[in-house]
């Protein structure tokens, strides 16, 4: 591995100021999970980290690597695809979890399952048959 | 041609990916190349439905608008966590009628809409083609349904359908 007293001021600058700002929006949304009250507020806070505290992150290391390297690095780029390719997987699951929950406890602050009903547009729709058993 | 290669953009990408992780040289090319096509060839025998790319000039514009997007979205979260809570942000739910009914375009519909802090993709209606989605400041005076449908679906729809 090069040294990294052989990075350029401008580079190292650049890659610090990256870094700072990757790791400061992951904390961030960290700090959000606790602060925000209901799950589904929660659910907000950590795509702070999902999206540009990792974009940040792996520009610091595209930007760190290729000019140490002194050629372009970009592999980095298939980490943040990867993350956003997996990441809906998660809150989807994490979501109709606790919106299946709250259906059950019959908590008013969810809508109920006829909300995703086509109202006007589309008449033909099936009428019956997606109500959740209630308990 | 289909016969030799089942899936070709699968393919690129699989020999890019092998790329970028190695190096670019003739023999990782080699190798690379006949690891996408053997991995493309078992993908096949999955038989998965094909995803059609109709016009994918405007996957870049799509990438630049929704990466513009994110990085507001992020400044306007990371807002209201450190400044404190406004007594007047109200958090709620948005449903959303879509025309989008490509799977792959609804893939990446939820990749969009999941990556954007602020709002989370929570429930999908096949039938009907509903979609909820939860928004964590609705007191902006933006119009959620249009926002989604003309920003992201519409483009959506045109290189996809």
């Amino acid at each position: 591995m090069t040294p990294a007293e052989n990075l350029p001021a401008w580079a190292a600058l650049l890659t610090a100021v990256l870094v700072l700002l990757g790791a400061a929006l992951t904390l961030v949304g960290a700090i959000g999970t606790l602060r925000f009250g209901s799950f589904f507020e929660r659910v907000h806070a950590p795509t702070l980290g999902t999206s540009w505290g990792t974009g940040a992150i792996l520009l610091a290391s595209v930007v760190c690597f290729s000019a140490l390297g002194s050629r372009p690095i970009v592999h980095e780029i298939m980490i943040g695809v990867f993350i956003t390719i997996t990441t809906p997987v998660t809150l989807m699951l994490l979501a109709r979890a606790a919106l299946y929950r709250d259906r059950v406890e019959d908590d008013a602050n969810v809508p109920p399952r006829t909300m995703l009903r086509r109202r006007s547009v589309n008449a033909a729709a099936p009428e019956s048959g997606d109500e959740p058993p209630r308990g | 041609m289909s016969r030799a290669l089942p899936y070709p953009l699968l393919t690129a990408a699989l020999l890019l990916m092998w790329l970028l992780l190695t190096s670019f040289s003739t023999g990782q090319l080699l190798v690379g190349a006949a690891v996408a096509i053997g991995a493309s060839h078992a993908m096949a025998a999955l038989q998965p439905s094909k995803p059609r790319l109709r016009r994918w000039q405007l996957l870049p514009k799509l990438l630049g608008i929704v990466v513009l997007d994110i990085l507001q979205s992020n400044i306007d979260v990371a807002r209201i966590i450190i400044g404190g809570d406004r007594r007047d942000r109200v958090a709620g739910f948005v449903a959303i009628p879509l025309d989008l009914r490509d799977k792959t375009g609804l893939a990446l519909l939820s990749c969009i809409v999941t990556s954007t802090p602020g709002t989370a993709w929570v429930e999908y209606a096949p039938d009907t083609g509903v979609l909820l989605i939860h928004v964590l400041d609705l007191v902006e005076g933006a119009d959620w349904v249009s926002l989604i449908k003309n920003r992201y679906e519409a483009l959506l729809m045109e290189i996809f359908e």
